[in-house]
């Protein structure tokens, strides 16, 4: 193989995955945004949404195309739990206390996990097929399609939400200003709940589009979730656009490495890429304001 | 229409307001007048539900609303334009706007809510020059226009307004306040709340000094702008000049 073969093979490598990164980004900002919490167990709605997928497809028979929606519902009303036990009862919680219950958070769910399935590692068929695609000479299967293309249909639907849709811009009032969104007659307490139920339903999607290809067990989430939360860095806390963006650069800089250095690093670089940032730039490549 | 009887708010163990009772009659421009840190905005704060009193009773339209959520308040038609503005800044002045008539907003009511929208437009003709831009970059008048336009799109029966003076030019406080005025005048029941008790005793018909969470004084404006105590410690004239 060419070096540049080489490149485009690792950049399509990079892209799937880093789909993954860019969607549990997305995860942490539209919560971030409607609450100012980050929410570390924002990769195991990831790792729940895998796995429902595979008990609904396989232990239960459901078709795919059901089984998909039902899973996304399954886990949005995961995260409504999540906010209704854990986060909504704190009256002005610090910042730590919330960073102590969501990481607390991913680990009930790891272990409540790993009582439902196991310690195994589950896969599920690919949407259509198998049989790879020749690109300038690097493969491409078609799952990665899948992914990319469900990806970008998530963002442009979120697009869509947040800047021509009502309840999604009572959602961005929320978030720039709690109080007179109040008095606009938003109920701010829905809201964030919403905003739980959004990410989570997110994150399931790309749990089901994911395992196909990188399989998924029960402490997948918070590799995930470092990831993520590394591409919601990168690209700025609060953007979109941003963590979109920096999901596929982490990807790409994740397959690179791992292909021309040694797979064994290939974990430790998202964790760079945030040290990074967090040392040069804390306000990432599209971030606004500052962090608190 | 409004009426607060003896309301006592509390921030954690400090008493904001002991016993305020004010009200608020259909048709009438009402301000409450008083100096920094005299509970004018905790009073408000009250009244929209984002506070809840610890003693006394708040009625509108004679149903208790004393423990109302801020969402119940608004959809029962009590509206603030909030101190210090609070326009979404990041937000365009429509979206501003339309999220001002959130609490009705349905297919049905789309055509009522652009009327709205073009009664403050007439109102405010600068807001439509100005519908796409960033509400962040419009100047303070323009802001507290925006504010303003932002209550009035709920369709309030009362509009409470939190220091609309605050921090703007003269020449603009006269502006803003004559349309206050002319709000009133297409029929709007208004609480003004206002440092400048000058400029608020110009269009109000009655008003209150609040002095420590306490009302210290209840008066027709006329009689406001003669008591001598209210033109030494609001209207800035000096004993002297009263007394002379
Ligand atoms: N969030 C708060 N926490 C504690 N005390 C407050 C808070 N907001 C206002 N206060 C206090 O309540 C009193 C009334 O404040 P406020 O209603 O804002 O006055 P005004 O609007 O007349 O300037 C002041 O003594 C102020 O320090
Ligand atoms: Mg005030």
């Amino acid at each position: 193989m060419s070096i540049f073969t080489k490149i485009l093979q690792y950049i399509f490598t990079g892209l799937t995955i880093g789909s993954i990164f860019a969607m549990v980004g997305l995860g942490f900002n539209i919560i971030y945004n409607a609450t100012d919490i980050i929410n570390f167990a924002q990769g195991e709605f990831v790792m729940i949404g895998g796995m429902v997928m595979v008990s609904l497809t396989k232990g239960m028979n459901i078709p795919m195309i059901p089984a998909f929606f039902l899973t996304i519902i399954i886990v949005a009303i995961v995260g409504i739990l999540l906010e209704r036990l854990a986060i909504n009862p704190l009256s002005n919680p610090s910042i730590i206390t919330i960073i102590i219950i969501t990481i607390g958070a991913s680990i009930v769910f790891k272990g409540l996990a790993m009582l439902i399935w196991g310690k195994d590692t589950f896969i599920l068929p690919a949407f259509t097929g198998e049989t790879p695609i020749n690109v300038g000479g690097a493969v491409i299967i078609p799952q990665s399609i899948w992914v990319l293309g469900i990806t970008l249909l998530v963002v442009a639907c979120l697009a869509v939400f947040f800047e021509k849709t009502l309840l999604g811009k009572a959602m961005r009032a929320c978030a720039t200003n709690r109080k007179a969104a109040s008095l606009m007659g938003i109920n701010v307490n829905r809201m964030v709940m919403l905003s739980f139920a959004l990410s989570a339903a997110i994150g399931a999607v790309s749990g089901v589009i994911i395992t196909p290809i990188s399989l998924m067990d029960y402490h997948r989430g918070t590799m995930l979730a470092i990831k993520g939360f590394a591409a919601a860095i990168l690209g700025g806390l609060g953007s979109g656009a941003g963590a979109v963006i920096a999901g596929f650069l982490i990807g790409i800089m994740e397959s690179m490495g791992a292909g021309f250095i040694s797979s064994g690093y290939k974990d430790a670089i998202a964790l760079v890429v945030l040290l990074l940032v967090l040392f040069i730039k804390p306000t990432g490549l599209m971030g606004k304001s500052e962090l608190r | 229409m409004l009426k607060l009887v003896s309301v006592s708010t509390y921030y954690g163990a400090i008493q904001a307001l002991k016993g305020v009772s004010i009200h608020i009659k259909k048709g009438e421009i009402v301000t409450l007048i008083g100096a920094n840190g005299a509970g004018k905005t905790t009073t408000l704060n009250t009244i929209s539900g984002l506070l809840h009193p610890k003693k006394g009773q708040i009625f509108f339209q004679d149903m208790e609303i004393t423990r109302f959520s801020p969402e119940r308040i608004v959809s029962l038609g009590i509206s603030q334009a909030p101190e210090g503005r609070q326009i979404f800044a990041t937000m365009s002045v429509m979206d501003n706007l339309l999220l001002g008539s959130y609490h009705r907003y349905k297919r049905k009511t789309r055509r009522q809510i652009q009327q709205d929208m073009d009664v403050i437009f007439e109102l405010f003709p600068v807001l439509k020059e100005r519908i796409k831009q960033k509400a962040g970059t419009l100047s303070g008048g323009e802001q507290q226009m925006l504010a303003i336009g932002r209550a009035f799109m709920s369709r309030p029966k009362i509009l409470l307004l939190d220091e609309p003076s605050m921090g703007l030019a003269p020449l603009v406080i006269k502006e803003i306040f004559s349309k206050i005025k002319a709000l009133r005048d297409e029929g709007a029941t208004i609480l003004l709340v206002e440092q400048n008790a000058k400029a608020a005793l110009n269009i109000a018909d009655r008003g209150y000094v609040i002095e420590t969470g306490k009302v210290v004084f209840q008066e027709t404006t006329e009689k406001l702008k003669e008591n001598k105590e209210v033109q030494r410690a609001y209207l800035g004239k000096g004993y002297k000049e009263v007394w002379e």
